[in-house]
């Protein structure tokens, strides 16, 4: 339960200690922050932003090819039941009021994932009259993912590195 | 022998005035005065030769040099026939064309996008407004004119807590990039003579 309790063993070791410790006793101890990190990071259900063809890519996370559920993750339809806010692709002037309106309504903790090259920079359409330069203008953003579009395997690596994230910066307030 | 696309320009020709009219790529293109729209149309659409029942684009082009500003485009389609045509008309930068509406409902949004790009009027239009662009957006677009990176830029204003538009103002300048420049742009390795 209690992941990265300490760093010098690896995570095989670390279950073969709690197995022991849970048969001997019955119960496991834990810091009450790990135990916390361990429920976020288990759960990270994602909002469903897709804007453009990295939507494709979001999709083929979410199917049994890449199974991101297996991390916990979830698609939520609603931002109210989501932690992790996934913009994939390009926001448009049009779209950015109603995108910071999603965010606003995503309760804490909450997360962003920008991914692909327009929502990390304006991509393409940096030069563009109707194109926000980096969804970073218009909301907080914890993890980018570079490409165009990126591949499911990347996105995927950058929701690791979100739950990487989330335990190193260990606070229950956020 | 004539083919079908001989056939159909041959009988517009006879029956409407057109500026001109020719058969390339296996496709018609005519050109025709503002005035005439409707009735041509309406010859197109009902006229057993022709029969183009389907309205598949509208099309603005800006021609910032030119007297006639604007070009307005028209396909249509004709199941009938296989045959495709383009109906060509020029207009100047304030003058309104006539809405097609009456006679081909889906022009509706067509009408709307040109409306929404160049800024092209269409009279006894049902609902002329803008149909991609901003809530409040300034300007037309497409027009040859309109910088590239328009004129506003959305951010998210913590102290106003909403997303509000400013001037743009690009954090890096637009790059020209100069193959010929010896300071930017891809080096090429020159290819050296065999000795």
């Amino acid at each position: 339960m209690a992941v990265g309790i300490n760093q010098d063993t690896t995570p095989v070791d670390e279950l073969e200690k709690l197995k022991s410790l849970y048969a001997d006793k019955g119960f496991l101890v834990t810091n009450i922050n790990n135990l916390i990190n361990w429920a976020r990071t288990g759960s990270l259900h994602w909002m469903t932003f897709g804007l453009a063809c990295c939507a494709v890519e979001m999709m083929h996370v979410g199917t049994p090819r890449y199974d991101v559920e297996r991390f916990g993750a979830a698609p939520r339809a609603s931002p109210r039941h989501s932690d992790v806010l996934i913009v994939a692709g390009t926001l448009t002037n049009k779209m950015a009021p109603a995108l910071r309106k999603a965010y606003d309504q995503m309760p804490e903790p909450r997360y962003v994932i920008s991914m692909g090259s327009c929502a990390n920079g304006g991509g393409y359409y940096h030069y563009s009259y109707s194109v926000v330069r980096g969804c970073d203008k218009v909301i907080p953003v914890d993890i980018y993912v570079p490409g165009c579009p990126p591949t499911a395997e990347a996105l995927l690596y950058g929701l690791l590195q979100l739950q990487k994230k989330i335990r190193r910066e260990g606070n229950i307030k956020r | 022998m004539p083919g079908i696309l001989e056939n159909i320009l041959s009988t517009i020709e006879e029956n409407c005035k057109i500026n001109d009219g020719f058969i390339k790529f296996e496709q018609i293109q005519i050109s025709i005065n503002p005035d005439e729209l409707i009735s041509i149309l309406e010859f197109l659409k009902d006229n057993d030769v022709c029969q183009f029942r389907q309205l598949t684009d509208i099309a603005g082009v800006d021609f910032p040099e030119r007297q006639n500003r604007f070009d307005i485009v028209y396909h249509f389609l004709s199941f009938k026939n296989n045959a495709r045509i383009r109906v060509k008309i020029e207009i100047r930068e304030n003058e309104a064309i006539q809405s097609i509406t009456q006679i081909f409902p889906a022009a509706n949004w067509f009408e709307r996008e040109a409306f929404d790009m160049y800024g092209i009027q269409f009279t006894d239009h049902p609902d002329l407004r803008r149909i991609l662009t901003d809530y409040g957006f300034e300007g037309y677009p497409l027009r040859k004119d309109f910088p590239l990176t328009g004129n506003v830029e959305v951010r998210y204003d913590e102290m106003e807590k909403k997303v509000i538009y400013e001037p743009v103002k690009l954090q890096q300048d637009y790059r020209d990039f100069d193959i010929q420049s010896p300071w930017e742009g891809t080096k090429y390795t020159e290819k050296k003579d065999k000795e």
